[in-house]
């Protein structure tokens, strides 16, 4: 989830000036699928608005029962980490092995 | 900020090698991550000829929509040209994450200079080239996207797990075509036969060139763009068919046809690869007349791009105006 959106948008901030081109701005499009699991990235979408945004995400992205509810936010307005980051931004959870269940010893034959 | 603009790569001979590495070691490389300008490029090339593949392959196919035997088949011919538009969409999307335009391939497409997969330059004679389409085409798309979804371009990879859960419907309805009509009147089962003698050899030609006259493939299946050469995937595609086609009891227009105990593969006899050649070049059946309906399509829906902006516009305007009050 760290790279997807904001990485074609330089080029969206003036699209809406150019009416008739294909570059309207562009959507990320988040999808919710049915029995309560979270919205996952789906893939994007150009819209001139965040009316027909929705629209087309729909048609684009749950012509089959994919999708319960569908988010769609511009793709500028995504903040994002970079691969740069990796190491160091994610370091504070890679060193604490105490947060997970196998640091911890129990007696041998004990069902937890 | 465009990360995978040519400025930013530096092409030195380690920064390569850790990227290979990282493949090596079945990593997914995302749109922020380092990677080769010639590995990008490689996937603007494939994946832009992809998507236009899909919204070409509407052509033929959207030929026969007002001519479907039945409400049934009418229902199906829609809902999966509809599929080759939301395919088409998936692929540009993912093709912007390399820092291009959608608008950009698309005039690359109207203007003539993009290509799409020869297969589409063929003519949709009858109704049982629908059926042999969605059977072979789509069959054969299928063989090849199974293996892109292992694509190490993550966003290539995500796009075709879609596309390949859509496009088993697509093979089915072909099949069911085909078989419907093989086992109909004499008349029809002709139809049938005579859309398998003239779709059989262009399919297997969606596969590319051999192994040995495919200049792309040893980078592509070194970067891990493609896991399979294109003679193992048509390999893989015959053998799949093959008993299809005597399932229906039609027959594969292939006199040297036969069945290698040794390898398990159905052998086939050679491919023209002048015609194959002779389509991608241009002089196909039909690639003026795709070309011409794309642009006629693309030039009549303007008005609604226009309205579209418009309404956006007023619709803006409506909003500051009452914030203002």
């Amino acid at each position: 989830m760290t790279t997807m959106a904001n990485d074609s948008t330089t080029r969206d901030a003036d699209a809406v000036t150019t009416p008739s081109d294909t570059q309207w701005p562009l959507w990320e499009v988040f999808v919710q699928p049915p029995g309560g699991a979270p919205h996952e990235h789906a893939g994007s979408v150009h819209a001139v608005d965040a009316e027909s945004a929705l629209q087309n995400a729909r048609d684009v992205y749950a012509r089959r029962g994919e999708g319960v509810s569908i988010w769609v936010v511009r793709s500028i307005a995504i903040t994002a980490s970079t691969p740069d980051d990796m190491g160091p931004f994610f370091d504070p959870g890679n060193d604490k092995p105490y947060r997970h269940p196998q640091f911890y010893k129990v007696p041998r034959g004990i069902r937890m | 900020m465009t990360p995978n603009k040519p400025e930013t790569n530096t092409e030195d001979p380690a920064r390569i090698a850790g990227f290979e590495a990282r493949i090596a070691a079945g990593e997914t490389i995302e749109p922020k991550d380092w990677m080769p300008e010639r590995y990008r490029r490689q996937l603007v090339r494939m994946m832009s000829q992809h998507a236009h593949s899909e919204v070409v392959g509407m052509l033929p196919e959207g030929n026969w929509i007002t001519r479907a035997p039945t409400l049934r088949r009418k229902m199906s011919l829609l809902a999966k040209v509809q599929d080759e538009a939301g395919h088409g969409l998936y692929i540009y999307c993912g093709t912007e994450t390399l820092g291009v335009d959608r608008h950009e391939l698309i005039q690359q497409l109207l203007n003539g200079t993009a290509k799409y997969s020869s297969i589409f330059n063929y003519p949709t004679l009858s109704w049982a080239d629908i059926g042999a389409i969605g059977w072979l085409v789509d069959g054969a798309a299928i063989v090849n996207q199974t293996m892109l979804a292992k694509a190490s371009y993550g966003p290539y990879a995500r796009a075709m797990v879609r596309i390949c859960k859509e496009e088993n419907f697509h093979k089915r309805q072909g099949y069911e075509i085909m078989a419907t009509l093989s086992a109909g009147t004499p008349a029809q089962k002709r139809m049938a036969q005579d859309a398998l003698d003239r779709w059989w050899w262009p399919s297997l030609m969606m596969f590319g060139p051999h192994d040995t006259d495919s200049p792309n493939s040893d980078e592509l299946l070194r970067w891990g763009v493609k896991r399979k050469s294109n003679d193992e995937l048509r390999q893989r595609f015959i053998n799949l068919t093959v008993a299809q086609a005597k399932a229906i009891d039609l027959v594969i227009p292939d006199p040297q046809l036969a069945f290698d105990e040794k390898t398990q593969n159905w052998l086939i006899g050679p491919i023209d690869w002048d015609e194959f050649w002779r389509v991608v070049r241009g002089n196909g059946p039909c690639n003026q007349e795709r070309l011409a309906a794309r642009r006629q399509a693309h030039d009549d829906g303007e008005w609604v791009r226009v309205a579209a902006a418009a309404y956006a516009a007023k619709q803006a305007r409506a909003e500051s105006t009452s914030e203002a009050a």
